[in-house]
């Protein structure tokens, strides 16, 4: 059995659940973060017996912020029904923004500072902001001393006609000024995936998220969405693709290095506007409540590299060194999740883990991590087909794997996920028995 | 402990109303004597440069009127000299040379809202509490301390008719926007506020107010003949809806009418015998007394035994559920499942309530993040999961025993031991849905009337079985819900259902005689009902009371009645009422016009009708005995209940007072011979209840 570090509090996640995550520019394109993410936890409120007045801390991931609601784990949570005494913050660690939300939310339970945490994520990439010009940003502030109205001819100087021109933000590594899709694209040169093997395992995301999504797999994990004004009820994700071919995935081009690069469309997660929220408890305040916590969530870490030449690779770092800490060998595990922000990107990191070469160089040690079994990873689809709301993926991932685990009659589950910034997460999970 | 604290602050006096012992202000005559002392003091002493009103109480500024002090004064002549003490007062203040500044917070009604107008600077919190009103008119008065001199003068006359002859509520950036209120400030700033207006008037003289009325407006109201048309179409109006049957929104009108003839001193001077004479009426009475029942009801009798309700569970989430959902989040407070059995259905319901809040946040009565937060007390749902959490389910399904029945083993299925039953049935007896349940104990009857959001009465139905705090818990929650509660005992139809059956059966039984529709509406909304039996029959639907009928029959067969089988006719033939656009009346085309096609069920089209007094008494001596026959037999616990009953649930007229007080004002004696007088004539089914022909011998009262 595993050797997991003893705390005098153990964190349980008791249940987890999702808004269906839906294309930008579709069913939520009028709403703001804010709204996604209060009907999320409203949605996980709802089914559960807890009063809301007894959560200790609302903490919630959101990268993209909408400059009206920047503590949107406050204003979720007030919108949400949740009392005013109930303090929220908010996380941004890109698209491991809800995960380090669950971990800042354990480390709280674990050092006996809270018993209930609410844990989630909320993005829209819908309405992003989209900026003007700093010239032109500038002269507005200005204006704001004219005093007469003369003053205000003033405005006009040195302004071109670009300076009028919206300025729209790109994913792009503020760092290094690489695009994210370019970077895994490199990344998957270096690792030797081709363009092939991304677009066979985004066709596998697709079709495993359509087959999860028929058989009622993933109904634990969603809530439906009810979307103001109409109220029009949204009950499934929409961004996956079940009639996706071989064929079509090879017609398309590449999108960010041309005309060789292997990185396209068809295989890499689209934009998506989505929120998540779970219910992380002391595990003797759940069972005093009489709830059955689904998982316990056990080590985790963090990990960085260069935001260049390893944008995404954090979980090839993340994974050993949390199997490490708990004493658990790649076999222990029953379940795994890893983020698929590109199909290049998850089996770069897959390659690495099994490389003999990766884990010398990079990993200092011996012998390669070891090869994930495919039969074990994402099997309900992931952030390739369900889609990527960046703040709200990482509750998404360690919801599924809970109920995977519990479904599969599993032990352990082990979730990883990349994130820009060079930044990589890994957690254990152990099934509550 | 006095009414009025009065302190200074950079010399303005500050006074502080704060009535003891009260959780609301209202103007009586120790503050009304104090305020007489305060102005003197205030002429007199150079050092205060004049004064700020504020409220000591949270959420309320003056509720109106003391209305015991308005009900110890019976005769017209005492009123009005009620209202000239108020006026002297109002007078001085107005006449002050020094600044009064009011700051109001929370409600501001009636002779609060006038005594604000005498004042020289309005000043009110933006905060959703803050309402203002003159609802004189809804207790049969005339606003009588300056209502219907000053509100006029100062938002236009059309304004100040519409809100005086409905009472309808004015909210705070609306009153700003209209011109009745000078300032908006938040709630902490409003004494600060006050004292800087006091300054600025003192300094700069009296406040220069913007005319906030409409060009039209202005056109109209600025001369005599464009006045003569406001106030005739005002009277066209009101007579259109009152049928004459209640004067005071006329005297309104009048007097208004007669300050812009004569000016407003003479104005001032004629409304205190107006409001004297509005006052000693039959109908102002009545209206009081029914105040008063609905102030009482409010008390919880078993306030001891109530047991915390935090999430309710709304199953059906059609007009009745999302009407009941509704006032629960949002009146009361508490969180809800709305279950039914598709989401869609389920959300339909949550949308119907969003929509209200949505509305009512564009009318910047509250923000939009206040709609979703309030929006989100409620969650539509087609499953029992997480009703282990619920203290009360209030089932709304479809009328019928069986299905109720199996509802009440299903949820006794997921719900904990303590979790309260609760049907919405308008006529099924409770013990028979509680027959075969698990918690009979925990079951109970809580009657909305529909629109669930606008009709004020919540009729509680107990079987012997029902345990005291289930009482209790359904009774706080019903005033928490805003509702006036009555509990009486279960029986086939209850008590309102039982009391309309008849009514509605002698309707049909007029129109099968040969009655016309339209002559049977108007009869009745002539009497004073809101609605007519024939409008009536449609908004409920031929099905519902075919399925009324059906579960009453035996109770008035026994007494030798005749029942109607029309309604069941008009259903097997596939007439359903307004639901399926085929009822009394066509709702297709834009007028709303009588169905004639429905006359071939009646005697065909040649319509011949009785003397209009005969009809309106047999159809409402129907309700009334009725009710009479419910005290005997124990479903009604008192005559106040049945009054409150049957005004709230049923529109009875309210001026009349209820049943019990139409009897009472028309006596025991006439009513019974009118009631026999039928019976002869059309059969025993108008043989009066017992209790009533004793009162009758012996000259009793109910009240």
């Amino acid at each position: 059995m595993s050797n997991h570090k003893e705390h005098p509090f153990n964190a349980v996640l008791v249940d987890g659940a999702r808004i269906p995550f839906l294309k930008s520019g579709t069913d939520y394109n009028d709403l703001m973060a804010y709204d996604l993410g209060r009907m999320a936890i409203q949605g996980l409120l709802a089914r559960n017996p807890i009063d809301p007045s007894s959560i200790d801390r609302v903490i919630m991931g959101n990268v993209i912020q909408e400059v009206r609601t920047s503590n949107i784990a406050r204003e979720s949570a007030l919108g949400a029904g949740i009392p005013n005494s109930v303090p929220a913050f908010t996380i941004a660690m890109a698209c491991i923004s809800s995960n380090q939300a669950i971990t800042s939310g354990v480390d709280l339970i674990r050092s006996g500072q809270a018993n209930i945490i609410l844990a989630s994520g909320t993005e829209t990439m819908s309405d992003i902001p989209i900026r003007f010009k700093k010239k032109f940003r500038q002269n507005v502030l200005a204006a704001r001393k004219y005093k007469s109205p003369l003053e205000f001819l003033k405005f006009f100087k040195g302004l071109g006609f670009k300076d009028f021109l919206p300025e729209l933000p790109a994913i792009a590594e503020f760092s290094t000024g690489e695009t994210m899709g370019q970077s895994a694209d490199r990344m998957a040169a270096r690792f030797g995936v081709s363009r092939q093997d991304q677009d066979e395992f985004a066709m596998r995301s697709h079709h495993l998220a359509a087959k999860a999504t028929k058989e009622g797999l993933l109904d634990e994990e969603l809530i439906p969405a009810k979307v103001p004004p109409k109220f029009e009820v949204v009950n499934h994700d929409n961004g996956f693709r079940e009639d996706t071919t071989m064929e079509k995935l090879g017609k398309l081009r590449p999108a960010f290095i041309k005309p060789h690069g292997t990185i396209t469309a068809g295989n890499a997660s689209f934009l998506t506007d989505g929120a998540s929220a779970c219910l992380i408890m002391e595990e003797q305040t759940a069972l005093l409540l009489g709830l059955k916590p689904k998982a316990y969530i056990r080590e985790y870490n963090f990990v960085s590299q260069d935001p260049g030449d390893e944008l995404l690779l954090g979980p090839a770092y993340a994974t050993p060194k949390v199997l490490e800490t708990m004493n658990l060998a790649l076999e222990d595990i029953d379940v795994f999740e890893l983020h698929e922000a590109f199909a290049g990107q998850v089996l770069s990191v897959l390659n690495a883990l099994d490389s003999q070469e990766f884990a010398k160089k990079s990993l200092q040690r011996d012998n390669k991590v070891g090869q994930i079994p495919m039969d074990k990873l994402n099997t309900l689809g992931g952030s390739l087909s369900l889609g990527h709301p960046f703040g709200a993926t990482g509750v998404r991932l360690v919801t599924t794997a809970a109920n995977r685990l519990i479904r599969e009659d599993g032990t352990f589950a082990l979730v990883s996920a990349c994130a820009a910034g060079g930044q990589g997460h890994a957690v254990i999970l152990e099934r509550y028995k | 402990m006095s009414y009025i604290n009065i302190t200074t602050k950079e010399s303005v006096a500050i006074l502080s109303l704060d009535k003891p012992g009260e959780k609301v202000n209202t103007l009586d005559e120790s503050m009304m004597a104090q305020f007489e002392e305060f102005l003197e003091t205030l002429e007199s002493d150079d050092s205060l440069k004049g004064a700020v009103l504020i409220s000591g109480k949270e959420n309320n500024f003056i509720a109106g009127a003391d209305i015991d002090m308005f009900k110890a004064r019976e005769t017209a002549e005492d009123l009005e000299q009620l209202s000239k003490d108020g006026h002297s007062i109002l007078n001085k203040i107005e006449a002050s040379s020094k600044p009064f500044v009011v700051a109001i917070h929370g409600s501001c009604m009636g002779g609060g809202l006038e005594l604000s107008l005498a004042c020289d600077y309005r000043i009110a919190t933006n905060h959703p509490k803050t309402v203002l009103a003159l609802p004189e008119v809804k207790l049969g008065v005339i606003p009588g301390t300056g209502g219907t001199q000053r509100l006029p003068r100062l938002i236009g006359i059309q304004k100040a008719l519409g809100y005086m002859l409905t009472g309808g509520n004015i909210y705070a950036y609306k009153a700003k926007k209209i011109g009745l209120v000078d300032e908006l400030t938040h709630k902490d700033a409003l004494e600060e506020a006050g004292i800087k207006a006091v300054h600025k008037l003192s300094e700069s003289g009296p406040h220069d107010r913007k005319d906030k009325r409409s060009f039209v407006e202005k056109l109209l109201e600025g001369n005599p003949v464009g006045r003569n048309i406001i106030f005739s179409q005002a009277k066209k109006k009101t007579l259109g809806q009152t049928k004459g049957n209640y004067p005071a929104p006329l005297m309104i009108i009048e007097s208004v009418k007669y300050g812009y003839q004569k000016g407003l001193k003479k104005g001032l001077e004629n409304e205190a015998p107006l409001f004297g004479e509005a006052g000693a009426t039959s109908e102002s009475r009545a209206l009081v007394n029914l105040f008063f029942g609905m102030t009482d009801a409010k008390k919880n009798p078993l306030e001891k035994k109530v047991s915390p309700v935090q999430h309710i569970g709304v199953l059906g989430a059609g007009l009745m559920g999302s009407g009941i959902a509704d006032i629960s989040i949002n009146k009361g407070g508490y969180s809800v499942l709305l279950k039914d059995q598709t989401l869609e259905a389920a959300v339909k319901g949550e949308k119907v309530i969003w929509d209200a809040l949505n509305t009512k946040s564009k009318k910047r009565i509250i923000t939009p993040f206040e709609r979703d937060q309030l929006s989100s007390k409620v969650t539509g749902t087609d499953s029992y999961e997480a009703f282990g959490k619920v203290n009360l389910v209030i089932e709304a399904v479809f009328e019928d025993l069986d299905l109720k029945r199996k509802i009440v083993a299903q949820v006794e299925e997921v719900t904990n031991d303590n979790c309260i039953f609760a049907s919405n049935t308008s006529s099924l007896p409770i013990s028979e849905i509680a027959k075969g349940a698990k918690r009979p104990e925990n079951i109970i009857g809580m009657h909305y009337f529909s629109p669930v959001q606008k009709m004020p009465l919540l009729e509680i139905i107990t079987t012997p079985q029902t345990a005291d705090w289930v009482t209790a818990t359904a009774y706080e929650v019903g005033v928490k819900q805003g509702k006036t509660v009555i509990v009486v005992n279960d029986g086939p139809g209850f008590y309102t259902t039982r009391i309309l059956a008849p009514y509605m059966n002698e309707a049909l039984l007029l129109l099968e005689e040969g009655a016309s529709i339209e002559f049977l509406d108007k009869s009745m909304k002539k009497f004073g009902y809101p609605v007519g039996p024939m409008a009536l029959l449609d908004e409920v639907g031929f099905d519902v009371a075919a399925h009324v009928g059906e579960t009453m029959a035996p109770v008035f067969n026994a007494r030798g009645g005749k029942s109607s089988m029309k309604a069941q006719e008009l259903m097997d033939a596939g007439y359903l009422g307004r639901k399926n656009k085929t009822g009394m009346y066509t709702y297709d085309g834009k007028k709303k016009e009588s169905n004639t096609n429905i006359y071939s069920f009646f005697g065909g089209n040649s319509r011949s009708n009785p003397d209009i007094e005969t009809a309106q008494h047999r159809m409402a001596l129907m309700m009334v005995n009725e009710a009479v026959y419910c005290l005997q037999e124990n479903i009604l616990k008192t005559p106040t209940d049945g009054d409150l009953g049957a005004i709230l649930g049923l529109g009875f007229p309210p001026f009349t007072g209820g049943p019990f007080r139409y009897i009472d004002r028309h006596g025991a004696g006439a009513i019974c011979d009118l009631l026999n007088k039928y019976s002869e004539k059309f059969g025993p089914r108008f043989k009066p209840a017992g209790i009533l022909e004793e009162d009758a011998k012996n000259g009793k009262m109910f009240y």
